[in-house]
Order: C-alpha cells, then structure tokens, then sequence
C-alpha cells in the first residue's frame, strides 16, 4: 500500500519537539480519569450520602459530565493524532526508518488509542445508564 | 470421601447439545447438582440466559472476523478488491461489527443486574456466616424465634429469599449454581444474596473464595421444598433435640457432656451450649457431615468424630481418637439419631 518514495523523508519534517510520545497517552489517559472519578464519586456517594439502597440519580448527571468531557478531550487528542498521521503525502504502514514515518506512526497509533479509550468510556458509562441504585 | 465427585459437578441445559463433544471430552455429567447451566432459581436461569447469549455473540464475532481472514487469503475473486473497499471491510469486520454486538450484550448483562440485585418483595430472610470451614445458618422459627443450624439450607420453592451473608474470620464466598450467582462474605460487612428457587430439589453449594488449608472441604447443601413440607421441616427444626433413648444412645448423650463437646457444640434441650462449632440439635436430619463432605450415617460418624483432622486438615475440631472405641460408637449413634 505504501507509495513510491513515500516512506523517503518529507520536506515537512516535523520539529524535534514533535517527536514525543505523550501524545499517544492521552486517550487512555482520559479514559483512565474518567473511570477513576466515576468509581471514586459512587463509592463515595453510596458510603458517605445514600446509603446502600440510595438513588443514583445525582451520581448519574456528574458521571454524565465526566463523560461528556472525557470523550471531548479524547476527540481531541484524535484530531492532533490524525493530523500526525497525515502528515505529508505517506501512507500506512508508516514503518521506515525515518523521522517523518516515526512522526506519522505515533500518530495514527495515538487515533487508534483513543478509538479503543473512546469506546471504553461509554461502556463504562454505561453502567449508570442502567444501574439507578447502589444496590 | 466427597460426596459429590467432580463428574457429578457438570454442565446441562437446553442448549446442551453446542457443547456436548467438550463436555464428552472433560467426562462432565449434563445434570449435575452444581450446575450454573441447569437453573433452578430467577438468578440463575437469567444468569444462564446470559452466558448462552455471550456464547452466541462470541462465536458471531469469531465466524465474522476469521470469515473475512479467511476470505482475504483464500479466496481468489474475480475483481479484486480497493484499498479502500478492502479497508472498509476491515473496519466494518473487526471493528464496528465486534464493538456493536459487545455494547449490545453489555447493555443486555448490565440490565440484568438491579432485577438480580432487588432485595424487594422478600419473604423470607435467612442469615448465613461462613466460616473456617463451614456455614452456620439461622432462620427464623414461625413463632418468632431465632433457630440456628449448620452446613443446610431449606428453602421454600418459589419464594424470595434474602440471605445476609457475614464471615467473622476470613472472606468466604457463598455460591449455589443452580439457584444464582456469587457472593463475598466479608469480615466487618454484611451483604446480601436474593435466592428465588423454581424447582424442588437438592442442590450443591460451595465456598468459592479460597479461605484455607480445607477450602475445598466448605460445602452445603441446599434442598428446595413446597411451601407446607418447609413451613413443617422449620417448626420441627425449633424444637429442642429428643433422642432415640436407646441404651447406646445414653450412653452418646452422656460422652458428649462428660468429654467436654458441650463447650462448643450446642444441643438444644441439653446441658451444651457451645457456640464455637455447629449447632447439633437435629444433626441426624441433615444430608451430609462435616460440611458437605461426608454421608450422615453412624457409621461414619464415629469416623468423623476420631479421625477429624485427617478428615478436615486443619478444623478447630481435635480428633477424638483417644477415646475407646465403645464411647466413639455411643456417641456416634447419639447423634445419628438426633433427628
């Protein structure tokens, strides 16, 4: 699938300080934040204000934001992702030995890992879409 | 020694049939009394609903994804596919395919959970404690009176039950396949378990948290009867012990007191009150000793009473072996008959 002289370095070689690896960890990252403040406000719902058959109706609206935000963030770090990727005119696999080709690979790596973090946010958010109580 | 042999603990169910070479294989029996595919209770039956629908999702994704591997290398189409044809059903196979029918049996599981959480319209409550390596259980009497027994559950078929389960060692964990699903029993903690049993019978049940050197000898059973046979069976339960008053008998009935058993084993209607073992009051009508892993017969009684630690390595129970064997059989028809 690769072009011929795609995988050459581009003329748009990216900037050293582009070749981090943060990028790739923010996805999971959100998603990571997101079922830790998800978990720790029902736990501390339930334990410290409704008790053990209380509603979760005020827990339900804040995982909500949580969620809301989460995905945004993820939708994001997608986009910054997406634009490495595309970053010239090459195309996958994005596996020579090349700055430009490093740049793009972590950056479609980085779309893939948000596609996985995104779809694990709603699962988790999920959860209070059907549990109401902390039964 | 066990009741139960691992043959006996099986798979079954109406879909039986998908899994029948593996079960052929494994040597598994189809009806055993320890089997969460032949459901016997709400729990269990919505429990294996879902297991049958994960199943079938499962072999959905696997047939849609190793079809288009497959189809990718083997087949030899006339037309060769686009790059971008050939991305799309990459995506559509592997990625949107699985991930929908994963939202759609997570959303199915998730539903289940608060109608198997639901602790209203209970009517019975039963406390269960697991602990090292046994189940003390108590009911409450039609007269209002509390009534402890051990390592036997009796529940009305077609009622919903609330057990409270505690532990006051370690954490335990109460499961009855056939009826629903797992419960911790945690220390400091009390949790509950909803139990709506559908078909009479016995059951088998486990601790399925490891707890110790005789974990796996921590077993019960669980008999599931008509409303009248239980209300019957629990009034009898609340009376005090009667025992056969036969010459061996007493002679059981005074070995117990003189050889100290009272300080841990109560016996309703006798000097014993003991609360650190089981209670003993009717042991002779259970189904099995030493936590489900021994016939109830006096024969083997006085086996479990000299030789306990063999038995149940590592149980608060010393063996008794030193006493002679005429006190060992006395005791042993004393309790065999405490029906």
């Amino acid at each position: 699938m690769t072009e011929p002289d795609a995988n050459r370095d581009d003329p748009e070689t990216p900037a050293a300080r582009w070749h981090s690896l943060w990028l790739l960890t923010l996805g999971p990252a959100f998603w990571t934040m997101h079922f830790l403040a998800s978990y720790i406000t029902a736990a501390i719902w339930c334990a410290k204000f409704a008790g053990r058959a209380g509603s979760l109706e005020t827990v339900r609206w804040l995982i909500g934001g949580y969620t809301a935000v989460a995905l945004v963030g993820i939708c994001l770090v997608s986009w910054f992702g997406y634009r490495q990727h595309k970053l010239g005119q090459a195309t996958l696999p994005h596996d020579a030995d090349t700055a430009g080709d490093r740049h793009r690979f972590l950056g479609f790596s980085t779309l893939l890992l948000c596609g996985l973090s995104f779809v694990a946010t709603v699962y988790i958010a999920l959860t209070v879409v059907f549990i109401g109580t902390c039964e | 020694m066990t009741l139960y042999t691992s043959r006996q603990i099986g798979l079954n169910g109406r879909h039986g049939g998908m899994i029948a070479p593996v079960i052929a294989v494994g040597g598994c029996d189809l009806h055993g009394p320890q089997s969460a595919l032949s459901p016997a209770g709400v729990g269990a039956e919505q429990i294996s609903s879902l297991f049958w629908w994960m199943a079938g999702g499962a072999v959905l994704i696997w047939a849609v994804v190793i079809g288009i591997a497959l189809y990718a290398t083997l087949a030899r189409p006339r037309k060769k596919h686009d790059v971008q044809g050939a991305r799309w059903l990459i995506i559509g196979g592997g990625i949107v395919f699985p991930t929908v029918v994963l939202t759609i049996l997570l959303s199915y599981g998730l539903m289940l959970i608060p109608k198997l959480r639901s602790t209203g319209n209970v009517d019975l409550h039963v406390a269960v404690s697991g602990e090292m390596w046994w189940w003390r259980v108590r009911y409450t009497s039609p007269a209002g009176e509390p009534v402890e027994l051990a390592n036997e559950i009796r529940l009305p078929v077609g009622k919903r039950v609330s057990l409270s389960l505690t532990s006051p060692d370690v954490i335990h964990s109460f499961w009855v396949p056939s009826l629903s699903g797992k419960v911790d029993m945690i220390p400091g903690r009390e949790n509950t378990l909803i139990l709506e049993p559908t078909k009479p019978g016995t059951y088998r049940g486990v601790c399925a948290e490891y707890c110790g050197a005789s974990h796996a000898f921590m077993a019960f059973r669980v008999v599931v009867m008509e409303p009248q046979d239980f209300e019957a069976w629990l009034t009898h339960q609340a009376q005090p012990a009667v025992s056969s008053g036969s010459p061996s008998a007493r002679q059981g009935e005074q070995a117990f007191l003189v050889n100290g058993c009272g300080a841990c084993h109560t016996i309703r209607g006798t000097a014993a009150d003991g609360r650190v073992g089981p209670d003993l009051t009717h042991v002779g009508s259970r189904l099995s000793l030493g936590a489900g892993m021994l016939p109830n017969d006096a024969q083997t009684f006085a086996r479990w009473i000299g030789h306990t630690q063999q038995i149940k390595p590592e149980v608060r129970m010393p063996s008794f072996g030193m006493l002679p064997e005429e006190q060992l059989t006395a005791l042993a028809t004393y309790l065999s008959g405490l029906k």
